[in-house]
């Protein structure tokens, strides 16, 4: 097993830092889309609220591999788009509308009083959802959005369908040279629980300090 | 009709779709009675085997399914287990589902207040039967809107199964697609039709429990 990281370590290490890349600009993306989202599901507007909640519903319900292999399949035939950005336009389009859940529910069950108490103090809608409603909704979001951060980072295997270079692409190149399918993965296997594995630890101390806040 | 949706297509895909359904139906059904043993596990503190557990269920739950569809493909025949894609797909979806199930069914009994247990056991009731009459079906209750939300993401990720050529909707359609790139925009669109008919008749369901459960 040792043997096959000290031959493959630069291969390896490639798509350990493509899967990286690809889940922190996921992460990114889907939190700025996700939070614009969940602002239009709960918007008073009729017309962005059926847009929000058809975005949310439709990429919800849909595998993300239809998603990814739609761009990298039709879009690409017009457009120069290569196996990564697939991937992660996929990865952004998918988990925002997880996101935009998990926000819409951290938003709801921030008390009503603090949207009433901001609109009586002159403030316009938009002003009290972005300075006072949001933040708070956002923080007690933050748990589920956890969740669906190490998600993400699982979900970027994806890009191994798409070319992307990714750690689960790199594996299938490395496995299918030497035969040993067996130790590869495992390797492989390891490289995601690091990221995993210690998105798990930063999320539960996240959790514990906004648990004593609240207790507080 | 012709074309993207002539009737050879059309039922070749609808095909996929059955496979799509009953690899979900089969592994739905495993994963729920393998997750509901290993929640108990996980809830109920046996020593040493509950830590064992713990440790298997989380590492398997942070990694990507994908993997393991692959591992137990490809590298289980090295061990000497020799799966179909059928087979591996299902065994690799039942594992991993398996673990989501058990975290959900232990939050579940986590859910259930303490004083339930404690007034179980004081009414003269065993462990066991505190466990079976009283504390599973208050959590079971909980944890359905969780379990077929989860249910819904397992039939989405049926479509990995793709990677290693089992003839499900997704691989199909890329059949029918490789024939003729007009049928491209066409099939994605039947495609993500008919998924998102699935599992949003699945999210509809899930929505109900949530508000009977409310009131």
């Amino acid at each position: 097993m040792i043997n096959i990281f000290m031959q493959n370590w630069q291969t390896i290490l490639n798509g350990f830092w493509i899967t990286i890349l690809s889940s922190l600009i996921g992460l990114g993306g889907s939190l700025l889309l996700g939070t614009i989202f969940a602002l239009m599901e709960l918007a008073p507007n009729k017309i962005l609220k059926f847009i929000g909640n058809a975005f949310v519903e439709f990429f919800r319900n849909i595998p993300l591999l239809v998603i990814t292999l739609f761009f990298y399949v039709v879009v690409a035939k017009d457009f120069k788009i290569s196996g990564f950005w697939a991937g992660t336009i996929g990865l952004i389009l998918y988990t925002s509308a997880f996101v935009a859940e998990c926000i819409r529910g951290g938003i709801n069950s921030v008390d009503e009083g603090q949207m009433e108490g901001a609109r009586a103090n002159g403030l316009t809608y938009t002003q009290a959802m972005i300075h006072i409603v949001l933040p708070q909704g956002f923080k007690l979001a933050i748990p589920s959005l956890g969740n669906q951060f190490i998600n993400l980072v699982k979900n970027s295997s994806i890009l191994s369908f798409v070319a992307g270079f990714d750690l689960m692409y790199q594996a299938n190149v490395i496995s299918g040279a030497n035969l040993d399918p067996f130790n590869t993965y495992i390797i492989v296997g390891i490289f995601y629980l690091i990221i995993t594995g210690l998105l798990s630890t930063v999320m539960r101390q996240i959790e514990d300090r906004l648990g004593k806040g609240r207790l507080q | 009709m012709s074309g993207a949706f002539s009737s050879i297509n059309l039922h070749y895909l609808f095909g996929g779709l059955g496979i799509t359904i009953i690899v979900s139906l089969i592994s739905i059904i495993i994963s729920f009675v393998v997750g509901l043993i290993l929640g108990v596990v996980l809830y109920e503190d046996i020593p040493y085997f509950s830590r064992t557990v713990r440790f298997i269920v989380n590492t398997i739950r942070n990694l990507p399914l994908l993997l393991l569809i692959f591992f137990t493909y490809f590298a289980l025949p090295k061990l000497g287990i020799e799966l179909n894609a059928f087979a591996a797909t299902v065994v690799a979806m039942s594992v991993f589902e398996a673990t989501m199930v058990a975290e959900i069914i232990r939050g579940g009994l986590l859910s259930i207040g303490q004083g339930q247990k404690e007034g179980a056991l004081s009414t003269g009731m065993t462990n066991l039967q505190t466990l079976w009459y009283i504390e599973l079906p208050q959590a079971l209750k909980r944890s359905i809107p969780p379990l077929i939300s989860q249910f819904i993401s397992l039939v989405k990720d049926t479509s990995l199964a793709t990677a290693i050529v089992l003839p499900e909707m997704m691989f199909r359609s890329q059949v029918i697609y490789g024939q003729n790139p007009n049928y491209m925009i066409p099939m994605f669109i039947l495609v993500a039709a008919l998924y998102f008919m699935v599992n949003y008749s699945l999210s509809l369901l899930a929505k109900w429990f949530d508000r009977r459960m409310v009131s």
